[in-house]
């Protein structure tokens, strides 16, 4: 598939491929999802799937990361991460602090280290 | 904070619901995933790809993910069934947030054809979002919100792949570290925000100390063996924790189980 880079029939085969591979696990899950009953044990269980799942991913970015993150050493990541959580609960469960508090630490200690 | 039969947004039409869905979309949930588009568009680039195709790829996936994986494997050359069973694992996790999700997503007040337009928009930054406000809109207005959620989500990360593609290189690395570091502190943050219960938090805790194991042992299948074996032990563990569960069967009379965690 090398040199596909460009063109239609890249973006034909990406498109078909999302179509078949992908989507469907939306549509899936709509199926099963919409008349389930939130208070229910299922709904609980699958929530609880979806939520350490994305959790998993969360510390997977940050212990494993790509790019130029993967440059900053471990412990830096680990402590901006640690910080953004404080920050965020010392601001009342604020967002946009805690999220500005871990760059700002990552992006401080980065200039000491 | 999700509030069932909730008080809250009444929005008086379809379109101010989705304008307010915009409005939120294109607020700090939109600025991280340009600045995380902004990361695939360079790697689109680095591998070869034209920017109406990084484009096109974000706008048919729309779940970084399944694109990193995917371009990963026209860089390398890899195979088209190679290509389209790697986007269909990792694709999964797809799955348990559209079942989340689908609850809120208007009932009988919504079309199929909106619904299956809607869930599109549905990967990690639109689940935590829609998760977050869905309960507090009115049933009938839901869609409509969650539409404009959606839509400036794609609209946002549209606008980031094409940044990030034309900026490639160009950024300094301590910048570029940080912006990358944007995602996975939005996304734990926001999960924290949204957790209301004690299962959520336990979830949470477990998951992120599972992940980077599962990475490390099985990666390809990490997402899904985190959130099976991380959702199922928490789950077990919260609901024996519940009030009702301890007036039915005290804690004590099973004390294994995948609990000592923290």
């Amino acid at each position: 598939m090398s040199g596909l880079g460009s063109g239609w029939g890249t973006a034909a085969l990406i498109i078909a491929i999302a179509i078949l591979a992908h989507e469907p696990w939306r549509w899936l899950g709509l199926y099963v999802g919409r008349d389930l009953d939130i208070d229910g044990v299922l709904f609980r269980w699958v929530r609880a799937v979806a939520t350490a799942m994305v959790a998993g991913l969360v510390m997977r970015l940050l212990v494993f990361p790509a790019g130029a993150l993967a440059g900053v050493p471990m412990a830096l990541r680990l402590a901006a991460f640690a910080a953004g959580i404080a920050v965020f609960y010392a601001a009342r469960r604020n967002l946009a602090a805690g999220v500005a508090g871990g760059a700002a630490v990552l992006i401080a200690g980065g200039y000491i280290v | 904070m999700p509030d069932i039969n909730g008080r809250g947004s009444g929005f008086a039409t379809d379109a101010r619901a989705f304008r307010a869905g915009l409005a939120a979309a294109l607020s700090i949930p939109g600025f991280i995933l340009l600045a995380s588009a902004a990361g695939f568009g360079a790697l689109a680039r680095d591998a070869g790809l034209s920017v109406g195709n990084a484009n096109v790829m974000m706008a048919a996936l729309f779940a970084l993910p399944a694109q990193v994986v995917m371009v990963d494997q026209l860089a390398r050359g890899g195979s088209l069934i190679g290509a389209i069973l790697a986007v269909s694992l990792i694709g999964v996790r797809l799955l348990p947030m559209t079942v989340v999700l689908a609850p809120f997503l208007g009932g009988r007040h919504a079309g199929r054809w909106s619904k299956l337009v809607a869930v599109h928009a549905i990967a990690i930054t639109a689940w935590i979002e829609g998760f977050r406000r869905l309960p507090a809109v009115a049933e009938e207005r839901r869609m409509a919100h969650f539409l404009g959620i959606g839509t400036g989500l794609i609209a946002a990360s549209l606008a980031g792949t094409t940044i990030g593609y034309g900026l490639a290189g160009a950024v300094p690395p301590a910048l570029s570290a940080a912006l990358l570091f944007l995602t996975p502190i939005y996304f734990i943050l926001s999960l924290l925000q949204t957790a209301n219960r004690n299962g959520d938090l336990l979830a949470i805790v477990i998951g992120a100390l599972l992940g980077p194991l599962a990475f490390h042992f099985a990666p390809g299948f990490d997402l899904l063996l985190t959130g099976l074996i991380g959702g199922t032990a928490a789950f077990l563990v919260a609901d024996r924790l519940s009030p009702e569960a301890r007036l039915a069967d005290p804690p004590s009379a099973r004390p294994d189980g995948p609990g000592g965690v923290t």
